[in-house]
């Protein structure tokens, strides 16, 4: 693999940084009733993105065991963090206007501009960016294009901005490692087999002799394994597989292009409803404020469903063409 | 059963159910998930860890994308970011919760579709310009909200952001789900032109803009419900969403 001037290495070691004076400030957090474990907390998750890939794969599990345990003890707790009063912020605002704006902005446009534009440059017979990870690579450029720019306009320093990210990770906080996590049990699912078992569960104890039952289970069955597994990208090999091609192909003669489209957009009805997309869900509800770490899911629910019943019939009728 | 499947890692799928149905700490019952799963697949323990830990680091990058921002959305709330969402929603007077987030629903599909699927996002833009002009725009209309209708208009802001995310992405060639679905299905030596799967997208990523937006105006009738007869301003007459008796 050719070398490049913006690995995506530098982002851990970035993000490790900053979870290190997460950390320090947490310990010397007297307002935080848990200091002790949220400082632990945070500088284990540092540790990870520092030193991870140098560490053995078995002390990196414990580190999760150790994680896990603390933030389901509840030890990931709030401190104080010296905000602004409203009255405060919206003076600000006003002084600042539109400007403020621009930093926030800068971030998707650099995101873009990077993956799109700069994807494939090479300087001097490098990569710009990380080719296996050039929009990451982007946004964390953005990231820092934006903090550049935040600070100019409101002549904050990046100590306050270390500050802010404490405040935001830890008004999330177990929910912060939670989408990790859940990847880290979907592999472990895929090396124990849990695929195989659903797939042999399904089509071992439906009958799919007609063809609209096999739509159901299909469609259904990428829906629900989606709501298991936290992704549609783990359900679908399974359910193709099961009863897309042997069922649906092999003696309806569906189109295939059809089968797998409209699968695909059932299993993501599913990633709707699921706390096991916490990225999708459970982050949100917790960046958001809201006290039901559900109350995602909770609304989207009513989208998922008819969405789920329109892609059956869609696919009952389209897969004939 | 005669074929030679292992049932028993099911178990992990049943410790997440019953952990979340308990409302147990999820990221606990993840991890007893997991080691639940490795030991019913007859792994040792030591290789459970082992497991976890390799994992743990091949998905390093996922946290990425949610921390990396952080710092800067911070420091511009702190300067009043989300203040000044909210005075610029105040200037449009016809701007409804509903309506904004059917406009962003709108956006955020096109052009998620067209390969830009960074242009949105909950760290960098639900909660520091979305959701805070959502509530704007309701509050412009009828003062300070109550807790329900606050919550449920951030809910629905993080909700547009994920059913336009979802079902506009899947609709670009260039994606990533398209690619693994081609690739998957070659192994059954059947060929699939990446362009049709895309373009067998489409009636449902239609659906589901139609769908969504039709619950983002009952949305804004719910609002109404809710609070247009007890603090209308009056100036403003909210005129009736279509579709709103079905």
């Amino acid at each position: 693999m050719n070398p490049t001037i913006f690995s995506l290495d530098y982002f851990f070691i970035l993000l490790g940084l900053t979870l290190s004076i997460i950390s320090i400030m947490s310990f010397r957090d007297s307002g935080n009733p848990r200091r002790i474990a949220t400082g632990t907390f945070w500088a284990l998750y540092a540790v990870v993105f520092l030193i991870g890939d140098r560490l053995l794969p078995l002390v990196v599990g414990i580190i999760v065991v150790v994680m896990a345990l603390i933030a389901g003890l509840g030890g990931v707790s709030l401190g104080k963090y010296g905000q602004f009063t409203p009255e405060e912020r919206r003076s600000s605002a006003l002084k600042l206007g539109n400007k403020l704006l621009i930093p926030a902005l800068i971030i998707p446009f650099t995101t873009v501009i990077g993956s799109v534009v700069f994807q494939k440059t090479k300087i001097g017979g490098m990569f710009l960016l990380d080719q296996k990870n050039f929009t990451l690579v982007s946004l964390g450029l953005g990231c820092i294009f934006a903090l550049i720019v935040a600070c100019r306009i409101t002549h904050g320093t990046p100590v306050q901005a270390m500050r802010e990210a404490r405040r935001l990770i830890d008004s999330m906080g177990w929910a912060v490692v939670l989408p990790h996590m859940l990847a880290v049990l979907g592999l472990l699912f895929m090396d124990a087999g849990v695929g195989k078992a659903v797939a042999q569960v399904t089509t071992t104890y439906i009958p799919m002799d007609t063809r609209f039952v096999a739509v159901v289970v299909y469609c259904l069955g990428m829906a629900i394994f989606t709501m298991i597994m936290g992704n549609g990208f783990a359900a679908f090999p399974v359910m193709i597989g099961g009863v897309g091609i042997p069922i649906l192909i092999g003696v309806f003669h569906g189109n295939p292009a059809v089968i797998a489209a409209i699968g695909m957009f059932s299993g993501y009805c599913g990633t709707l409803m699921t706390p096991m997309a916490a990225n999708f869900n459970i982050v949100p509800a917790a960046l958001l404020e809201l006290p039901d770490k559900n109350g995602v899911i909770k609304v989207q629910i009513l989208t998922a469903l008819p969405l789920l019943t329109v892609n059956i019939f869609l696919m009952y009728y389209l897969m004939q063409f | 059963m005669q074929t030679a499947v292992n049932l028993w890692p099911l178990l992990g799928v049943a410790v997440i159910i019953a952990g979340f149905l308990l409302r147990q700490n999820p990221v606990m019952v993840v991890i007893i998930s997991a080691i639940v799963t490795g030991l019913a697949a007859t792994m040792p323990i030591d290789k459970i860890l082992i497991s976890l830990g390799n994992g743990f680091i091949k998905t390093r990058n996922l946290p990425l994308i949610l921390l990396l921002p952080l710092g800067v959305i911070g420091l511009l709330e702190r300067y009043g970011l989300k203040e000044q969402a909210q005075i610029l929603i105040a200037k449009i007077k016809s701007a409804t919760a509903g309506r904004l987030l059917i406009v962003y629903l709108f956006v955020r599909e096109v052009s998620a579709a067209l390969g830009l699927v960074s242009l949105g996002g909950h760290p960098q833009m639900v909660r520091p310009l979305i959701a805070p002009m959502a509530e704007g725009a309701a509050e412009n209309r009828y003062g300070s909200l109550p807790d329900k209708i606050l919550f449920k208009i951030r809910a629905m802001s993080a909700a547009t952001d994920n059913v336009g995310l979802f079902f506009g992405e899947d609709i670009f060639v260039a994606f990533g789900a398209i690619v693994l679905m081609q690739t998957i299905i070659r192994g059954y030596n059947i060929e699939v032109n990446p362009l049709h799967i895309a373009m067998w997208g489409i009636p449902t990523a239609i659906c589901a803009f139609f769908i969504h937006a039709f619950r983002l105006n009952r949305l804004d009738a719910e609002i109404e419900r809710a609070l247009g007869a007890k603090n209308s301003t009056g100036s403003v007459v909210v005129d009736e969403p279509k579709g709103e008796k079905i």
